[in-house]
């Protein structure tokens, strides 16, 4: 043979999409929160932000080395890792906590599991409670924004606060816009569901997740959040907490959630239903955080229960 | 003109229909042609020629008595030189008859107008014709058109969805040839007893939907179906389902519901022969591809060397680094230019370098794409891992076997996983513990 050709199994063409383009996707989504974050909270916040994205491609960087793994840095994850960490982290985080955070998320709950798509749990939302138990004053600290260094506590945390002589619940659009307590990226639901609409527009996630869990902690909330009955401030509860973050962007993460849409929808709502137990039951004000948790470990029992039939009805071999 | 159904999932790939305006070229006889002896699903011929045997053109030169097989026909005159076995992409060596032609292109005596009276005739004449599925797999055409005693077949879907890139042959056909399409329609409509004919054609193709339509127009019972552009429409399920709103549940073939699916070019072809009793011959193939000086639709003789058809369009321009028998979703690369042209060869492609080279595979994450499209509504990532862990009841529980490898999953894989590669040696994982014995 004069020349050699390369052969190889068809397809012999692909598509434009690539690992790294959904990540930038999804960067791009939330950039409106963390501004949102930056403009309510100060310029702290941005440290918060930039230390937590750094040690985490520092700590993917070094752990596939020290594994003698290819460098997968460019593929962006570990950026998206490390903007959701601090996203969920509350904007008076001690950095030393942010680093821990970062290690916690991408060598212990990434790479030691295989590393990108292999993780149980979301890396995110994993660290965050593992610093919220090690660490609960500082993962409570809650600022008013605007004000420097005033304490406050979190819309939620007001629906806790039993023994308060007057409380000023915050107002809808408040809610809404952002000008509330809570974690850097948590706080603007506006700006949390901008980047939604980003991302499903641009078909890097699907609506099922986020509309069945948020669809499902509304309906549970306005049927038992109340003094009766069908009497609950759903919208409250929506608009409130991690929820929308939760919701769109770590309900949503590939490698944690089901890969048929039936299974994300089992997924959405297990979520919402945990949430609402979770809020309105529990000690904590705040359930997002575990019930991703919980349903990301149910995952491979949904995937393993909602297998499609074969186009024409074919039922599994058994 | 309906507008029906639509499946599930596919692909949106690009068109590249280059080549739709180009009017079919007629290539001379070639010095040699090799004609191998399978070129269909099914059993392969035995050569009945030997080395120093001379043959003319329409001679039976291989053929079995195996039901699921199709005879091979001379495509030129001239003298046996060869009888052995060639190695082709896929590496399988089939015995292959290399004929020189003498450039007269005698036609054998035997060859004349086929007469039928009954539908069993009819077959047995298609059968002797030696045709085999145009669209690219090559199923002989005389199982499709005797289906099994008690299914009654309703409804004769053609399939000139033409979903691949860059291919344009079955669209030259209607374009130049609409009447013969129509006559053979009629020729299998009457000997079986079909009342109903639906021309599926995707609507990126108005100009052939408008031709079909404009021919078919005085008989009411063929329609031409527009067809949703995106890829696999043209898969044989597909296509029923989009015309016809009917489901082939997995293992079963079109005649389970009531449907004959037939490739234009093969209806075409149906007619030319009973007109002339000239067996399959000879075959349109789009040349494209960014290697190719002049791409173009070219008439070639079966056993033609695809390298002698890329002459005849100008030859490479850019140096070729992968070349293509069918289209770049299911097109089968080949490892040289002495590989002959195929009863269904209906594209040769030519990538140059920067085509040919497919993107590193990196990790799988799980984002979905693949499931969602998937058109069999399989779940490709499972089968790859479960390929990868030889998982046999796995394989079996994620419905393998269903897998049509069109190619969906692997296109749109943002971690370019050669999904398609994957499951293929999956299924070969499950035949090989079916044939031990295992689960």
């Amino acid at each position: 043979m004069e020349k050699s050709f390369i052969v190889s199994s068809s397809p012999h063409i692909r598509d434009n999409a690539s690992t790294r383009q959904i990540m930038l996707d999804v960067i791009i989504a939330l950039i409106p929160a963390s501004l949102a974050g930056v403009y309510f909270f100060g310029p702290r916040t941005l440290m918060v932000i930039l230390v937590s994205v750094l040690a985490c491609v520092l700590s993917e960087y070094a752990s596939r080395k020290l594994m003698k793994r290819s460098n997968t840095i460019l593929d962006l994850s570990a950026v998206v890792t490390g903007l959701l960490l601090a996203l969920n982290l509350p904007p008076t985080a001690p950095l030393w906590m942010v680093v821990i955070g970062a290690v916690v998320a991408v060598v212990v709950i990434k790479q030691l599991f295989g590393g990108l798509g292999q993780n149980f749990i979301n890396p995110a939302l994993g660290a965050r409670v593992f610093l919220f138990i090690s660490y609960a004053g500082h993962m409570t600290n809650w600022v008013i924004p605007g004000a420097d260094g005033v304490s406050s506590a979190t819309p939620l945390g007001l629906l806790k606060a039993e023994e308060a002589a007057e409380i000023v619940f915050p107002s809808y659009k408040d809610l809404f816009l952002g000008n509330i307590g809570g974690c850097i990226g948590e706080v603007s639901a506006a700006a949390l569901l901008i980047g939604g609409v980003y991302l499903v527009a641009k078909k890097v996630i699907g609506p099922e997740i986020p509309l069945a869990y948020i669809g499902t902690l509304g309906l549970f909330t306005w049927i038992f959040g109340g003094p009766t009955f069908f009497a609950g401030d759903f919208l409250y509860h929506i608009l409130s907490g991690g929820l929308m973050l939760g919701a769109i962007y770590m309900a949503t993460d590939y490698a944690t959630s089901p890969m048929t849409t039936k299974g994300r929808i089992i997924m959405g709502i297990g979520c919402g239903l945990l949430t609402g137990i979770i809020r309105l039951y529990t000690n904590y004000p705040e359930g997002v955080s575990f019930a991703i948790l919980l349903m990301n470990i149910a995952v491979p029992l949904i995937d393993r229960y909602t297998v499609p039939k074969s186009f024409g009805g074919g039922k599994a071999v058994e | 003109m309906l507008v029906k159904n639509f499946f599930k999932g596919g692909a949106k790939v690009p068109h590249f229909k280059n080549t739709a305006e180009c009017e079919t070229v007629k290539m001379e006889v070639p010095e040699k042609v090799r004609i191998p002896m399978l070129q269909h699903i099914g059993a392969p011929c035995e050569p009945c020629v030997k080395k120093g045997d001379t043959v003319r053109v329409g001679q039976i030169i291989g053929n079995s008595d195996k039901y699921i097989s199709s005879p091979i026909h001379s495509s030129v005159s001239g003298t046996v030189t060869d009888v052995a076995p060639m190695l082709y992409a896929g590496g399988i060596y089939v015995t292959t008859v290399e004929i020189k032609t003498d450039g007269n292109q005698e036609l054998y005596e035997g060859i004349k107008p086929p007469s039928f009276s009954n539908s069993n005739e009819f077959v047995s004449a298609i059968r002797e014709s030696g045709l085999v599925g145009l669209g690219g797999a090559g199923f002989p055409a005389h199982v499709k058109l005797s289906p099994p005693s008690g299914k009654k077949i309703d409804t004769l879907i053609i399939n000139a969805a033409e979903c691949e890139p860059y291919i344009t042959s079955d669209y030259r056909e209607i374009i130049e040839n609409s009447w013969n399409v129509i006559s053979g329609i009629n020729i299998i409509m009457e000997v079986l007893e079909i009342d109903n004919v639906l021309i599926g054609i995707e609507d990126n193709k108005p100009e052939a939907i408008k031709e079909m339509t404009r021919v078919a127009e005085t008989d009411d019972k063929i329609n031409v179906v527009k067809l949703k552009s995106r890829y696999p429409q043209g898969a044989e399920k597909m296509l029923i389902y989009a015309t016809t709103g009917r489901k082939v549940p997995p293992g079963k073939l079109p005649a389970d519901v009531g449907v004959i699916v037939m490739n234009v070019n093969s209806v075409s072809f149906i007619s030319e022969y009973t007109k002339t009793g000239m067996p399959l011959i000879k075959k349109r193939i789009t040349v494209d591809g960014p290697s190719v000086k002049r791409p173009a639709n070219v008439e070639a003789l079966i056993g033609t060397p695809i390298s002698e058809v890329f002459n005849f369009c100008g030859g490479f321009g850019i140096v070729p680094k992968k070349i293509l028998m069918g289209g770049p979703m299911m097109g089968i690369a080949q490892f040289t230019l002495d590989t002959p042209v195929l009863k269904h060869t209906n594209a040769l492609l030519a990538f140059d370098e920067t085509k040919a080279v497919l993107p590193k595979e990196q990790a799988c994450i799980r984002c979905g794409r693949c499931v969602k499209a998937c058109p069999m509504n399989l779940l490709p990532l499972q089968l790859n891992n479960n390929t990868i862990k030889e998982n046999i009841e796995e394989l079996n529980k994620y419905h393998v076997m269903d897998c049509i490898e069109c190619g969906s999953c692997a296109y749109v894989c943002p971690a370019k996983i050669n999904l398609v590669q994957s499951i293929r040696l999956g299924k070969a994982q499950v035949k090989q513990a079916a044939a031990k014995g295992g689960k």
